[in-house]
């Protein structure tokens, strides 16, 4: 049965990005052992011959013609950004301090 | 309340297209009636006054110069749930991440309502990125159910299941991943519909899990529900998973089975769903629309289908696992939020930050849980083990339907519970989801038309009939004939016994 640490709750938060709090990691630290605890059955039927299904709908490829269709305009894209500036996505610095 | 909003939308429909009324005056009465009633519901996030009011006037022009009204609902007004972009109109999903966030383009679920003249009056309030069974996930606080305010109106899609049973519209649209139009249908006395996976369109309907998520009709009859499925269903090159083949006849077989005969019809019962954490009072709506199914000619046979108990388990390993992948496109750098951008913080600090401060408890926690799902070392146990049992569950369903034409089964456990008494206890939260997830993992279709209410609590209760894929029709042929009968037996739809500005139970 899983027993998920605090300090692997701090991990996965690292990992999907997520800045959580001191509290934040006692609460779901609980939470997320008592969920993963009842979804483990799954591991019960899941047996060597059956294959997984990761779609309902079985589709291979779907392609469609190389041809140029309208899509956003520069100005449309860049409505929503937090911040723009010479018509670009104005972004913080990427590299940190012992980069 | 105006008698006009207590209309079907057929009923409007028929009263606007032979100009009795004008779809200014349809659409006025429910701007109306969501300035009465909406402090108390809260089914609105934002409220597109002058755009339905202009759509409606379109409408109206057409059909004074007379030309054909542009589909059977034109006119009609409908609330969007607030996951479809919508051009020119904000699109939160309930999230603080998409504050104020004005998407620059339609869904296609939006382009067909509009193209149809259908009066989209707003944005319906959700559990966040549709994450939840009660609205309570919200950023924007919780939608209260038009049954008793101080219940949950189901989740995800609250906010739409609301709005059409407190008559602030006709007709919503939800997105069900889990269940999320079904199981507010049945806590709120309305109808809901998840087609099959692939018959609408998912372009525009910003994902929580793409192999799951689905748009759908909500509405307060089986026969709207039809016309509005006809409206947003079909073929749409701009998502990949878009069945290309023709919309199931969903009207001619609600049509059909309002006619009440359902002879030569097989119904199975599935077993797995009753017993404990089932309030008596579900199943005992639940077995007298069975009773009230064979009454009306169907031949009724329990069905067995044991891999549906690992649904669930199943679902809260797969949908965590796509949202996780899905929700790193929030990353505070092309749209919605961002905060610490103070020149001191990198890119990636910023990214943390955001995402900490936007996202709610509920979705953290899933995201958290998908990335542990996919983890080197845990993904063959967890996500691995998950899809086989999703293998197993179409296989039971596929067994089912060569013996049956529609499984049926409550739609959820128990009635509404109150707002705040599962919040700290997400297992408890996600029971609601039970019987509504096998049709997610599987791709089939499955509806909720309401049976009644609890004797213990007169809260609303819901039937779920489930078809193969593509065979939308027959929800529609048995859950219109059964909503005939249902209707007829207790002197009318159970939707009009909603206290007029919500009780308490």
């Amino acid at each position: 049965m899983p027993n998920i640490s605090r300090d692997e709750v701090a991990h996965l938060a690292k990992l999907a990005r997520l800045a959580v709090t001191d509290d934040e990691l006692d609460l779901f630290a609980g939470q997320l052992d008592q969920i993963l605890d009842s979804v483990a059955k799954v591991s019960e039927v899941a047996a060597d011959d059956v294959p997984p299904t990761s779609h309902a709908v079985p589709l291979t490829n779907v392609f469609r013609d190389d041809v140029v269709r309208p899509s956003l305009r520069q100005q449309q894209a860049l409505a929503g950004a937090p911040a723009a500036e010479e018509g670009r996505f104005r972004v913080p610095r990427i590299l940190g301090e012992e980069q | 309340m105006s008698e006009i909003v207590k209309l079907t939308a057929a009923e409007l429909a028929a009263k606007i297209h032979a100009r009795e009324v004008s779809a200014v005056e349809v659409t006025q009465a429910h701007l109306d009636r969501i300035g009465e009633v909406d402090d108390h519901v809260h089914a609105f996030l934002h409220v597109d006054t002058e755009g339905a009011l202009a759509a409606a006037g379109a409408v109206d022009r057409k059909i004074a110069a007379g030309e054909q009204p542009a589909s059977p609902l034109a006119g009609v007004p409908l609330a969007l749930k607030d996951v479809l972009t919508t051009e020119g109109i904000p699109t939160t999903c309930g999230s603080r991440t998409l504050e104020g966030w004005i998407p620059p383009y339609d869904a296609t679920v939006t382009r067909r309502l509009r193209e149809a003249g259908v009066v989209i009056l707003g944005k319906t309030n959700m559990d966040e990125f549709a994450m939840g069974s009660s609205t309570e996930n919200s950023a924007f606080g919780p939608t209260h159910n038009p049954w008793d305010h101080a219940r949950i109106p189901g989740g995800s899609g609250g906010g739409s299941s609301a709005s059409i049973a407190a008559f602030e519209a006709a007709l919503a649209i939800g997105t069900d991943t889990g269940g999320s139009i079904r199981q507010p249908g049945s806590v709120t006395g309305t109808v809901g519909v998840k087609p099959t996976y692939g018959g609408v369109s998912r372009y525009g309907l910003v994902a929580f899990s793409s192999s799951l998520d689905q748009a759908g009709p909500c509405a307060r009859t089986v026969l709207d529900a039809a016309l509005l499925h006809e409206v947003i269903a079909g073929y749409d090159p701009m998502d990949s998973t878009s069945i290309d083949a023709p919309v199931p006849p969903v009207v001619a077989a609600a049509w059909q089975g309002a006619n009440g005969d359902l002879k030569g019809v097989k119904v199975g019962v599935v077993k797995e769903f009753a017993g404990d954490g089932y309030q008596p009072g579900v199943l005992r709506s639940f077995e007298a629309a069975v009773e009230q199914l064979r009454a009306l000619g169907a031949e009724v046979v329990e069905v067995s289908c044991p891999s549906f108990t690992y649904a669930l388990p199943a679902y809260y390993l797969i949908a965590p696992s796509e949202a996780s992948s899905n929700l790193a496109r929030f990353d505070a750098m092309r749209y919605g939020l961002r905060v610490a951008d103070d020149g001191t913080h990198s890119a990636e600090e910023v990214m943390a930050l955001t995402r900490e401060k936007g996202f709610g408890a509920e979705v953290k926690r899933r995201i958290m849980l998908g990335t542990y799902a996919l983890s080197s070392g845990y993904y063959d146990a967890y996500y691995g083990s998950a899809q086989k049992v999703r293998t197993l569950i179409t296989r039971d369903f596929d067994a089912a339907f060569e013996k049956v034409d529609v499984l049926v089964s409550p739609t959820t456990p128990t009635t509404a519970f109150k707002i705040g008494e599962r919040v700290d206890d997400p297992m408890a939260m996600y029971l609601a989801d039970l019987c509504t997830i096998p049709s997610n993992l599987a791709g089939n279709a499955a509806m909720s038309v309401p049976s009644g209410l609890s004797h213990e609590d007169g809260l609303p209760v819901g039937l779920q009939i489930m078809a193969p894929a593509l065979a939308d029709d027959r929800l529609y042929r048995v859950g219109a004939a059964y909503e005939a009968a249902r209707n007829a037996a207790n002197g009318g739809s159970l939707v009009h016994e909603v206290p007029e500005l919500g009780g308490t139970k």
